[in-house]
């Protein structure tokens, strides 16, 4: 039987084979190269993810062209395609979430970070953590079984009773809406906020805090005026990440939102969201100008969230670097 | 007390027990899914759940194994998949990388791990349902698949760049090459870091919903095949909570208990018992 020098494993054999070995660099070069391989696929793979999206979404895009993101019109039937109720929709749940939940995410970092004990404050924070890792269908079907009857009876009524004169609190209260489909992802992104402004916190040096307390200042005001504007940069990040978490995210927002392509300055009318309109209509989309008008939601979506998540890990990482003394601040 | 320090001072205490209160809230909230799904679904959670196909519309009664099943399958798949590449990756990254690519991999990686499920959704669509031209579990799998490499990389990554220097140095003057000390030492010696990311990174996937609209699809019966659309769980509570029958949104309940459950109770082990302990000082 014939070896030939490729077929035998250069590590252990002796001879002649070395040299070949040697010049291959054997094992290491070896593992290097598979380890290479699959780190590259992953590469790999997000190239072809955004090929595909733009390839895919051609017709519609170059049929419509820059009217599609101002058109409001969403006719499967006749053909013509508008995103702009969906990014409206998109945008107005989003903020919404934002308002509850970044002031409830920074309060309890702060508390967390400045206040409670190191093992309350891990536990706390493993808690939190948990919530994260919630599916969304879950708090979809929360959210239609417990808060839209609930936003129906009592909470939009009080806040027309209260507020009604704000355009945003006007209107029919259908339980499911705008403000329904917020209030759940603000459930959904507080933990985010909190997990990240907690590291950021962390991260500031102990001393500015005694600074601050040597000079008098109430455990509060070194708080508020000290540590939380030196990681404000980072709070941001946080504030961004979990805006790139609500912009995205689909099925709980779909199973309260309503699902009509309207735009309406009432919070409380339903609405449409840019991933609703995908998890409903992708997998019974008709014809291919449907189809390729749903993937350049899709592509408009990835491009936000590209967008917010490249700008929050900036953030984050510069006031984490600088809170452990690797910038000059 | 002068004044204006009595009003400091109150202040103080009101700000920071606001504070306390957004925690209450926040850790309140989960306290009280967990409560009401038990309260819902729990009492109609009964062994046939687990064992029987879903009953035809209008029947009581019935089960969703099928969903159940499916829903193992394509993680199943996602592990197959995502898992080496994941971790091949985050090995390169620890141990051989240079300098631009990595850097690359990195922010590729963060980049898609922020990447909206639906859109992978659409990715899995494109890739696997358009060629073949029907829905399958093949599908769904990669798209679950390719929402667990990213975590599973830099993961492994980070729990490889913490295993100290001088384990590697002992390795080496052993005579081991390079690979060897990979494989035998440093890899060993991360092994339970490693393995929580990768469980971690199943369990989140396990309630992901959005990728499998269109790529797994759904089944009112056992699905017939790897490359046929299957039930899965996250789905079959989705189809069920927004459909009109009351017997649906009782089994959408008890479906969301076993969901949750599973998913909790895996963070919470996988928290609990392979973090606790590593085979060298974390920093």
């Amino acid at each position: 039987m014939a070896t030939t020098p490729n077929a035998a494993t250069p590590a252990d054999i002796p001879g002649p084979t070395q040299t070949l070995s040697r010049r291959w660099g054997g094992a290491d070069d070896i593992a290097h190269v598979i380890t290479l391989i699959a780190a590259a696929t992953l590469v790999l793979i997000a190239v072809l993810l955004v090929y595909q999206l733009w390839i895919l979404s051609a017709e519609a895009r170059t049929k419509f062209g820059w009217h599609f993101f101002v058109t409001d019109t969403w006719d499967p039937v006749a053909g013509d395609f508008g995103a702009l109720p969906f990014i409206y929709g998109t945008l107005v749940t989003s903020l919404v979430a934002l308002v509850l939940a970044v002031p409830l995410g920074v309060g309890a970092a702060i508390f967390l970070a400045e206040l409670a004990p190191p093992k309350l404050s891990s536990s706390l924070t493993f808690v939190s953590d948990l919530l994260a890792a919630v599916p969304s269908v879950i708090y979809g079907l929360l959210g239609v079984f417990l808060l839209v009857p609930v936003m129906r009876t009592t909470i939009q009524p009080a806040l027309k009773a209260t507020l009604g004169f704000l355009p945003i609190f006007k209107g029919p209260s259908y339980g499911i809406g705008f403000l329904t489909a917020g209030m759940v992802l603000a459930i959904m992104i507080v933990p985010f906020v909190l997990s990240v402004s907690r590291e950021v916190l962390l991260a500031i040096p102990r001393d500015q805090r005694e600074a601050a307390l040597a000079l008098g200042a109430t455990k509060w005001e070194s708080t508020w005026k000290v540590v939380v504007p030196a990681a404000r940069i980072g709070i941001f990040g946080s504030v961004f990440l979990a805006l790139a978490r609500a912009l995205g995210e689909t099925m709980a927002v779909t199973m309260v939102i309503g699902n009509n392509p309207k735009i309406a300055a009432s919070l409380f009318s339903p609405g449409y969201s840019i991933a609703a309109v995908l998890a409903n209509e992708f997998s019974e989309a008709t014809g291919n100008l449907y189809l390729s008008a749903l993937i350049e939601l899709g592509l408009v979506l990835f491009l936000l969230t590209f967008i917010l998540n490249g700008l929050a890990r900036l953030l984050i990482l510069v006031t984490t670097a600088r809170g452990s003394g690797v910038l000059p601040s | 007390m002068s004044l204006r320090l009595a009003w400091r001072k109150s202040l103080n205490v009101f700000m920071l027990s606001l504070t306390g209160i957004c925690v209450l809230i926040t850790v309140s909230v989960l306290f009280f899914i967990l409560g009401y799904l038990v309260y819902n679904g729990g009492k109609d959670l009964s062994w046939s759940f687990f064992t029987h196909l879903p009953a035809p519309v209008g029947e009581e009664g019935g089960g969703m194994a099928n969903a159940i099943l499916g829903s193992l399958k394509l993680l199943l798949l996602a592990a197959l998949f995502g898992v080496p590449i994941g971790l091949l990756g985050g090995v390169y990254l620890a141990e051989f990388g240079g300098r631009t690519f990595p850097f690359i991999i990195r922010y590729t990686a963060d980049l898609m791990n922020g990447v909206p499920s639906i859109v992978i959704g659409i990715f899995a669509y494109a890739l696997v349902v358009m060629p073949m031209h029907h829905f399958s579990t093949l599908a769904g799998g990669v798209a679950l698949g390719v929402m667990v490499i990213p975590t599973v990389l830099r993961n492994t990554e980070s729990f490889l760049v913490d295993v100290p220097r001088s384990l590697r140095e002992g390795a080496f003057a052993m005579g081991a090459n390079k690979w060897k000390m990979i494989a035998t030492v440093v890899l060993p010696a991360a092994s339970r870091g490693i393995m929580t990311g990768v469980l971690l990174a199943l369990a989140r996937v396990a309630g992901e919903t959005a990728p499998l609209l269109f790529t797994a699809f759904g089944n009112r019966f056992w699905s017939p095949g790897w490359d046929q659309p299957t039930s899965s769980l996250p789905v079959v509570i989705y189809t069920y909570a927004t459909g009109p029958y009351e017997d649906w949104h009782k089994q959408a309940w008890a479906a969301g208990l076993v969901l949750l459950g599973m998913v909790l109770v895996t963070n919470i082990l996988v928290r609990a018992f392979l973090t606790r302990g590593t085979a060298y000082e974390r920093t």
